[in-house]
């Protein structure tokens, strides 16, 4: 049924989130301490076993699935209710940030992958090893 | 007649918020190949026309809540709120395939922890220099720098402003645009050829929508090998924003 896998969700999203609540006044924050991240792992955690025991068939998957896929359009709304407007007055600091932090990133991402040797394209096969299906964001 | 319709608009908020996000989804799609042959993700589109209405709903209602101040748009306030999002976000996870994940070893985590903390230090400082003093500003919008679902859910989780988390979700969204649009260009010096540099690649740069966007525009065999580390790239931020970054930020500001 594809409200098991709904279901599954919610419990670890109400976990994750109590969870984040308890660390966070256990930290003295008073805020969710990485309720969200909690969550995500509480739900890998879930799938992996219940996946081993069977308990996951395709429908149940699609209960979580559905969501999963609803995250653009979901994010799309989130964006329609920002205050974009106080914002704009804060511009340049949005450009220079994402700017500063790509530019820095690159630089990161050539020294690592300096160190790499060459690898022939044989050596990995795209179609094996992609089993997931990336969500495009 | 026309008030018959706006009342049902009214009475059906959330239903009407999925039919207009809808919308701004396929004109996105049919927009960014059209006009952008595909180098511009669709979803980059829909989030920039979601910004523009926010910014429209703001100046007509005077609001800070942009589209969802308007009452026949209250339902998107719904859709895109705390709860439906990261009930989203946390779905996500689901498609991480842990065994997959392994293979990106030690290198991945690395690249994953500096694709955090190098983005957070950069937004922070940009933040710092541009005048804020406070904590909780200063975080978001550095969180904002890692992609734009840490920034608003680091900001929602410490309290931040609806002003600086606009501006840390612009932050993320201008990374993603430039990591879309830059990497086909700057593939050569990034090396993109095997699976492990866009593992590298994809743990560094952050946003899913920037890298498997920027890396299908590169080689579309390497889109997965990206995508997967950073789909943990969100959830790892979402976890060290609120806490481990905002408390040392906060030790460092005050």
């Amino acid at each position: 049924m594809i409200i098991y896998g709904t279901a599954l969700l919610a419990v670890c999203h109400l976990l994750g989130i109590f969870l984040g609540d308890l660390l966070g006044a256990a930290l003295g924050a008073k805020t969710n301490v990485g309720g969200v991240g909690i969550a995500m792992i509480l739900l890998i955690c879930a799938r992996l076993w219940m996946h081993k025991r069977g308990l996951m068939p395709a429908q149940t998957e699609m209960g979580v699935g559905f969501w999963g896929a609803m995250y653009i359009p979901v994010v799309v709304a989130m964006a329609a209710q920002q205050n974009v407007v106080s914002a704009l007055r804060g511009g340049p600091v949005a450009l220079m940030a994402a700017f500063g932090s790509v530019l820095v990133c690159a630089v990161c991402v050539n020294l690592i992958n300096r160190s790499e040797r060459d690898v022939p394209e044989s050596d990995w096969d795209p179609e094996a090893k992609a089993r997931i299906q990336p969500h495009s964001v | 007649m026309l008030d018959l319709l706006e009342k049902t608009a009214k009475h059906n908020g959330l239903v009407l918020a999925f039919a207009l996000v809808g919308l701004v989804m396929l004109v996105s799609m049919v927009l960014s190949k059209r006009l952008t042959m595909g180098r511009v993700h669709g979803s980059a589109i829909a989030i920039l026309i979601g910004l523009g209405l926010a910014y429209w709903g703001g100046i007509q209602s005077g609001g800070q809540k942009g589209l969802a101040d308007l009452s026949l748009f209250a339902g998107v306030g719904l859709m895109g709120g705390a709860m439906l999002r990261d009930f989203a976000i946390v779905a996500t996870a689901f498609e991480v395939q842990v065994v997959e994940a392994r293979k990106a070893g030690m290198v991945g985590v690395v690249a994953l922890l500096l694709g955090t903390l190098l983005p957070f230090v950069v937004g922070a400082s940009v933040a710092w220099g541009f005048g804020y003093r406070d904590a909780v500003s200063i975080t978001t919008i550095g969180a904002g720098a890692v992609t734009y679902i840490v920034g608003p859910v680091t900001g929602a989780a410490i309290g931040a402003s609806s002003e600086v988390m606009a501006l840390s979700i612009a932050t993320g969204l201008v990374k993603a645009i430039m990591v879309m649009v830059g990497t086909p260009m700057a593939a050569r010096y990034l090396r993109l050829r095997t699976p492990r540099s866009a593992m590298v690649f994809g743990g560094l740069a952050g946003t899913v929508s920037g890298v498997s966007a920027g890396l299908a525009a590169t080689d579309r065999r390497l889109v997965p090998y990206g995508a997967l580390v950073a789909t943990f790239h969100t959830g790892l931020g979402c976890l060290l924003g609120p806490s481990l970054l905002f408390f040392a930020t906060r030790a460092l500001v005050a």
